[in-house]
């Protein structure tokens, strides 16, 4: 509840959660508010905005730019929650192994990690996507792949300045096996910068997959905002809403996820913010 | 040991670090390579129309490809030793000769980015963080916010809409009006001209990174001990702020602009392929849409090597900035 109160307190994190709550309502309540398949072509083509039935017009084909909004919501979700869950669970096992152990572990793991950031991420998910044919799986990887290593880095620091503390050096006397001290003793004492950067993840990751699906390297099969603009970008002297709406969509999201992970900063980490 | 000496050893250790990052970064792409379904074979073959399984098998033979994957690992190294990148058959052209052609456009693409990201970063997070709290503090801080979170092909197009479309101040795309010939000093007008709005639209990202880096980098330095004794005795806080805490604070900065150079790479590919700007971004895009994989390859490549560059001289500049940090 404290922790709940700390939140509460920083005013923009809880605009932000609004913002979330209202993307995430959306998102729940596609299928119910537009139950036809974004791709169908429902109406007059290049339909500005309000006129003819569509709030937010509709595209060349005639579509909904309304109704892929709220069906493009469900998969910004789903790709940024799914990418940064794989990416955080790499990061973590990589960045526990190199900091709890230490050693040759650690060198052969952080010169890795040194050079997955130092490659251009996006091009490196471009590249990816491009080999292993667009697809929600090829994203998802593409994602993760180029996210992992500020994870790992963050989890390496956890851990190693845990390792010598007085409580891991008791569970060592009482005979627990490494595994078990990492997992149950030290990673649950360095659970909240993980999430607070895992938050922020989501963010970027929502960002990464809209640039690939505007450059053409979405699913094919399922609409997206960056499809959406992608797709609108050669009307955009005729048809402007086109681009527009699913723009602001992707901004609002991306908003709000970040400043509710700036809250979750602030609410986990009370000294920190005292410092300031 | 002389100061200079010593430097110069540090250029050499510095490179000596960077040679394996290269090399698995080519082996990373050799591995993407041997992913991808199909091989150059495949793909002269795809061009030709038709080829029978023997002319196949003979090509594969001629290009080494029935060879085991370390030998060819090896027969690729050599190539790219020598800056052999491969053959585009979609341009007719070899690859190295192309992604170089394109290199020039994108790198002044970066500089100006960076310039104007690292120029007006550190000026808003130092008007933010002097007027702490007030309402140029928290314009500030919104419009940071703001920029961070809006995608920058999406920008790109807005920007397109309202000064291109609406107000006709500048060209929707391209760098250069090359039907007009223009030559020497106009050539560079118009080159600047064309070069407004894939720049701010690149810049806008980074500027909201080291607004928010400046702003909490001057906030930090600002409570330290060395403050407070150098306002003991007796300096102006005018002398305080632009002398003492400004060196301190950029430090963090100039890291992170380092840092940030290979997501710049990435970023220039979606900016480049809205404007048409015509650097390795608007390649890397055609590349995507002539499933071209030996080109794509080809700028993953460069760029890395580029990054790879920028580090380099980031380091440097770093160490004339901050002398604390240890050369030898």
């Amino acid at each position: 509840m404290a922790f709940w109160r700390r939140f509460c307190r920083n005013r923009s994190a809880l605009i932000g959660l609004v913002i979330l709550g209202f993307v995430i309502l959306i998102a729940a309540s596609a299928g119910l508010l537009f139950p036809e398949d974004p791709f169908k072509l429902v109406g007059r083509a290049m339909s500005p905005p309000g006129e003819n039935g569509f709030l937010f017009g509709s595209d060349t084909l005639g579509r909904d730019v309304a109704a892929g909004m709220a069906h493009g919501a469900r998969v910004s979700l789903l790709i940024g929650l799914l990418a940064t869950s794989v990416a955080v669970t790499l990061g973590v096992l990589l960045g526990a192994l190199a900091g709890y152990f230490g050693g040759w572990i650690d060198d052969v793991l952080m010169r890795l990690t040194e050079m997955f950031q130092t490659i251009p991420s996006f091009i490196f998910a471009i590249l990816i996507v491009a080999i292993m044919k667009p697809s929600i799986n090829s994203v998802i990887l593409a994602i993760a792949v180029v996210s992992w290593p500020a994870v790992a880095r963050l989890v390496r620091g956890e851990f190693m300045s845990m390792r010598n503390r007085e409580f891991v050096q008791a569970c060592h006397i009482i005979g627990m096996s490494d595994w078990r001290i990492m997992v149950r003793e030290i990673l649950p004492n360095c659970l909240s910068p993980i999430i607070v950067t895992g938050s922020l993840m989501v963010a970027t990751a929502i960002l990464i997959e809209s640039g690939l699906a505007f450059l053409g390297l979405g699913d094919p099969n399922i609409i997206s905002w960056g499809f959406q603009i992608g797709a609108g970008r050669t009307v955009l002297r005729s048809a402007w809403w086109v681009c527009t709406f699913p723009g602001i969509a992707i901004m609002l999201t991306v908003l709000a996820i970040n400043l509710v992970g700036e809250g979750l900063n602030d609410a986990l980490n009370p000294r920190l913010r005292e410092r300031t | 040991m002389s100061q200079a000496a010593q430097r110069s050893r540090y250029v050499l250790k510095r490179l000596l670090q960077a040679i394996p990052v290269v090399v698995a970064i080519v082996v990373v792409n050799f591995f993407l390579l041997q992913l991808a379904e199909g091989d150059a074979v495949d793909v002269l073959a795809g061009e030709a129309g038709s080829a029978t399984p023997e002319y196949m098998a003979q090509l594969r033979q001629k290009f080494g490809l029935d060879q085991p994957l370390i030998v060819q690992l090896g027969v690729y190294m050599k190539n790219m030793l020598t800056f052999d990148l491969g053959y585009s058959f979609r341009h007719d052209m070899p690859v190295a000769q192309l992604v170089l052609d394109r290199l020039m456009p994108t790198l002044l693409l970066m500089v100006s980015t960076i310039t104007l990201a690292v120029g007006f970063g550190i000026v808003l997070g130092l008007i933010a963080a002097s007027n702490l709290n007030n309402w140029k503090d928290n314009v500030i801080s919104v419009f940071a916010l703001v920029s961070y979170a809006t995608p920058l092909f999406w920008v790109g197009l807005m920007m397109i809409v309202v000064f291109s479309l609406k107000l006709r101040w500048f060209p929707t795309s391209g760098m250069e009006n090359v039907a007009m010939f223009y030559e020497g000093w106009d050539r560079i007008k118009d080159i600047a001209h064309h070069l407004v709005m894939p720049t701010l639209t690149l810049s806008l990202f980074y500027l909201a990174l080291y607004t928010r880096l400046m702003r909490a980098s001057m906030l930090e330095q600002a409570s330290m001990d060395y403050v407070t004794t150098a306002r003991a005795k007796g300096l102006t806080e005018r002398r305080i702020v632009f002398v003492h805490i400004l060196r301190n604070a950029l430090l963090p900065v100039v890291t992170m602009a380092g840092v940030q150079v290979g997501s710049l790479i990435g970023g220039s590919v979606i900016v480049e392929s809205v404007f048409a700007w015509p650097g390795l971004g608007m390649l890397a895009f055609e590349a995507l849409f002539s499933r071209d994989l030996n080109l794509l390859l080809g700028i993953f490549l460069l760029s890395a090597l580029l990054v790879v560059a920028i580090n380099l001289v980031v380091d440097l500049l770093y160490s004339f900035l901050d002398p604390r940090i240890e050369v030898g």
